[in-house]
């Protein structure tokens, strides 16, 4: 098993490898090292933007052995939330840092200016980033650096745009210009080490332990991939492909959550994203189903005929909701550009679509005047929000530097907490669908709605009592921490069974039984919870905006009891764990 | 006579599958990594530009053999080269002498050259590539 870890030190300029099979052997690789790793490296009390704080790049045994374990886990504390960030991205880190040869690479202290990171293989150089800081185009640092590094093909280029300068809490990494780790204000931990970009490139190869069962196993893997129905999905219309059935559920928040029920629904879904704006697909690296979906999108420029620029803009659901439906964008160009707008400074799509939305309210109600906002802000006004957006990055008045905190700290500054649709002060994902959904947001490590897909849950089972709900959360997220530990993409869990892990794992010299992936992502769970409340977690500090219990989900109107219950019980269950 | 071909470059979603296959070629000692693959799909600056595939285009004098040293590459009949790796020494003139930029470096400063076998042909999920009869 890959078991290097590169420690690069920003305070001094120097790093070391160590070599840790104790750590990948038990742990696996991903989310379950990234937490051991954190744990050895960070203070757990440090300031998420002091040097203090410590970013991890973990990714998996599987890479880059099988196709679909595309994926790597960055772990830091988060700026937005104070607590436990942690971020999944695709694009082409996972096989370049195993193609460099570490299974993990830890990021310390913080340079005294602006630096990028260049790994080869063995070495690491220290780029002089004076230049290239201050330009706020995510995509134009990109091809700046990509035009001076070699690795065309086999590298990624991890950069922050303008936000995580400028220390927007919810400013992401973006990866390969489509891909991020975009939750939680990873470009704020960069932006406050002064580290504009971590470019990775590599040649190492690895040697199966079983030649010929490599091969057969790899196919059927394969096989699988590209016939079985488990990837059609995300291969067709991509994630975009919820929009109309969440909408017909009544479980698509839309304008700022006052309703679960977009009018305009069908003018932003998959389908017409497909019909009318899908100029091309592309695929993370060493992953067959290609579920990057890239817009076109033709403007004209204004007061010159015939002259028109055509921009890619990718697309997603998560993306769709927060700037569309949360804003009540129904137009597909507006909506385009929004996505361009957030994408080019490189923020988080959805903190900052939900941050708008209760901006949006916040004026209507008269509680923030339009001299803290400076644009009369309204749904479904795209001009107002390209502004909005810009002034987010710039932070003009009192109000955007507070917005650019995180909507549950301008709610706190402004009031307005009732529909400032935050859990554990992370920004909510696009899913009104019931209460597993709500105590997911709770519950989750990372408040996100991948970490035990309550979403799903609601769709799936009603009438779940208040414990049966929480013992399916944790029984869901349990196993997610053993697919984000390989690190598989979790699209990919219907391929990855535990069965047919431990076959994977077998030609590659390592044995472990399907009920020991079980048991381990049950232990992966409970050190994360550890972690997470030694950086000061506490159910005692949730709360819900009471939003949530006044517009009806999937599940009809939530009751405040039933969520409750369920907290008690979740309390309960987490001290045992503990 | 059988090569590898370009079908379709436009369909190319830039997986990488079929530089991660040719490290798998050989029966008796596939590799994992991108180590001895000798096919490299690369973006047009981001692939929302477009993609190219880069490998040995079996050249009837290929460049690359008129300048090694050594014999380990050498011309093979109807075109391309035979790489004999136990006398390659690792000098990359070949690199330097190939216009397409097709002769990859190895994690042990040896070559990595397509030999136009078309393993890597099976894995392409979008019909980039594929391996036909073609026109000596």
């Amino acid at each position: 098993m890959r078991d290097a870890v590169l420690i690069i030190d920003l305070d001094n300029y120097t790093y070391e490898v160590e070599h840790r099979p104790d750590l990948f052997e038990k742990w696996l690789g991903g989310t379950g090292v990234a937490v051991q790793l954190m744990r050895e490296h960070m203070n757990p009390k440090a300031d998420p933007l002091s040097p203090e704080n410590v970013i991890v790049f973990a990714t998996g045994p599987l890479t880059p052995a099988y196709p679909l374990a595309s994926k790597t886990v960055a772990m830091f504390k988060s700026p937005l939330t104070g607590n436990l960030g942690e971020s999944h991205a695709g694009g082409r880190t996972a096989t370049s840092i195993a193609a460099a040869g570490y299974g993990a690479i830890v990021i310390k202290g913080a340079s005294k200016k602006p630096v990028y990171l260049v790994v080869e293989n063995d070495k690491v150089y220290f780029r002089d980033g004076r230049v290239l800081w201050g330009i706020p185009d995510s995509l134009i640092v990109g091809r700046i650096i990509a035009e001076n590094e070699p690795g065309r093909g086999t590298r990624t280029m991890m950069r922050i745009g303008g936000a995580g300068e400028k220390l927007v809490r919810y400013s992401c990494v973006t990866t390969e210009t489509y891909r991020h780790y975009g939750r939680l204000g990873l470009g704020a931990v960069f932006g406050s080490k002064k580290l504009k970009a971590l470019i990775v490139r590599g040649r190492k190869k690895y040697l199966p332990a079983d030649a010929k069962k490599y091969r057969e196993v790899y196919d059927e893997i394969y096989r699988m991939a590209i016939e079985s129905d488990a990837m059609k999905k995300y291969h067709l219309l991509g994630t975009a492909a919820n929009v109309i059935p969440l909408n017909e559920l009544k479980a698509l928040p839309t304008r700022n959550l006052k309703v679960a029920r977009f009018e305009r629904a069908e003018e932003i879904s998959g389908e017409a994203l497909a019909e009318y704006n899908l100029g091309r697909r592309i695929a993370c690296s060493h992953c067959p189903v290609a579920c990057i979906h890239l817009a076109a999108l033709r403007l004209p420029y204004e007061n010159e005929p015939y002259f028109f620029r055509t921009i890619m803009i990718s697309y997603d659901y998560e993306l769709i909701y927060s700037l569309g439906s949360m804003l009540g964008i129904g137009n597909r160009d507006d909506l385009l550009r929004l996505i361009h707008r957030v994408e080019t400074y490189g923020l988080d799509a959805m903190s900052t679509g939900v941050c708008l939305a209760w901006a949006t309210e916040a004026l209507e109600r008269g509680i923030v005047s339009e001299k803290d906002t400076l644009v009369k802000l309204a749904f479904g006004d795209v001009e107002c929000y390209l502004k909005a957006i810009d002034f987010i990055y710039e932070q003009p008045t009192d109000f955007y530097r507070h917005l650019a905190m995180g909507v549950s700290h301008a709610a706190e500054v402004y009031g307005g907490k009732e529909f400032a649709l935050a859990f554990g002060g992370n920004e909510m994902p696009g899913y009104h669908t019931g209460y597993a959904a709500v105590l997911n947001y709770l519950t989750g490590m990372r408040h996100s709605h991948l970490d035990s897909a309550g979403y799903s849950l609601d769709q799936k089972a009603k009438d779940l009592s208040p414990e049966e709900t929480i013992d399916r959360l944790i029984e869901e997220e349990s196993w997610r921490q053993t697919l984000s530990s390989l690190v598989v993409c979790f699209f990919a869990r219907g391929i990855y069974t535990p069965e047919v892990i431990s076959k994977a794992f077998e030609p590659l010299g390592y044995s472990i039984s399907p009920d020991e992936l079980k048991k381990l992502g049950r232990e992966i769970y409970r050190e994360k919870a550890r972690l997470k409340v030694d950086l000061g977690f506490s159910l005692d500090e949730l709360s819900i905006p009471k939003r949530i219990f006044e517009t009806p989900s999937l599940h009809g109107k939530l009751s405040e009891n039933f969520v409750n219950k369920a907290l008690e019980y979740y309390r309960k269950k987490l001290m045992e764990m503990l | 006579m059988k090569r590898l071909v370009v079908e379709d470059i436009e369909k190319c979603v830039g997986c990488g599958l079929c530089m991660f296959a040719c490290s798998r070629k050989f029966a008796k000692r596939p590799e994992i990594g991108n180590s001895s693959s000798a096919i490299l799909p690369v973006s047009l600056s981001g692939f929302e530009r477009g993609a190219t595939v880069i490998f040995c285009r079996a050249c009837e004098e290929p460049p690359c053999a008129q300048v090694c040293p050594s014999g380990a590459l050498k011309p093979k009949k109807g075109g391309g080269v035979v790489y004999v790796e136990s006398l390659c020494l690792g000098c990359h003139y070949c690199v330097e002498a190939c216009t397409l930029n097709a002769i990859f470096v190895r994690e042990d400063g040896k070559i990595a050259v397509c030999i136009h076998c078309g393993y890597c042909a099976d894995y392409c999920p979008h019909g980039v590539i594929a391996y036909k009869e073609v026109e000596a």
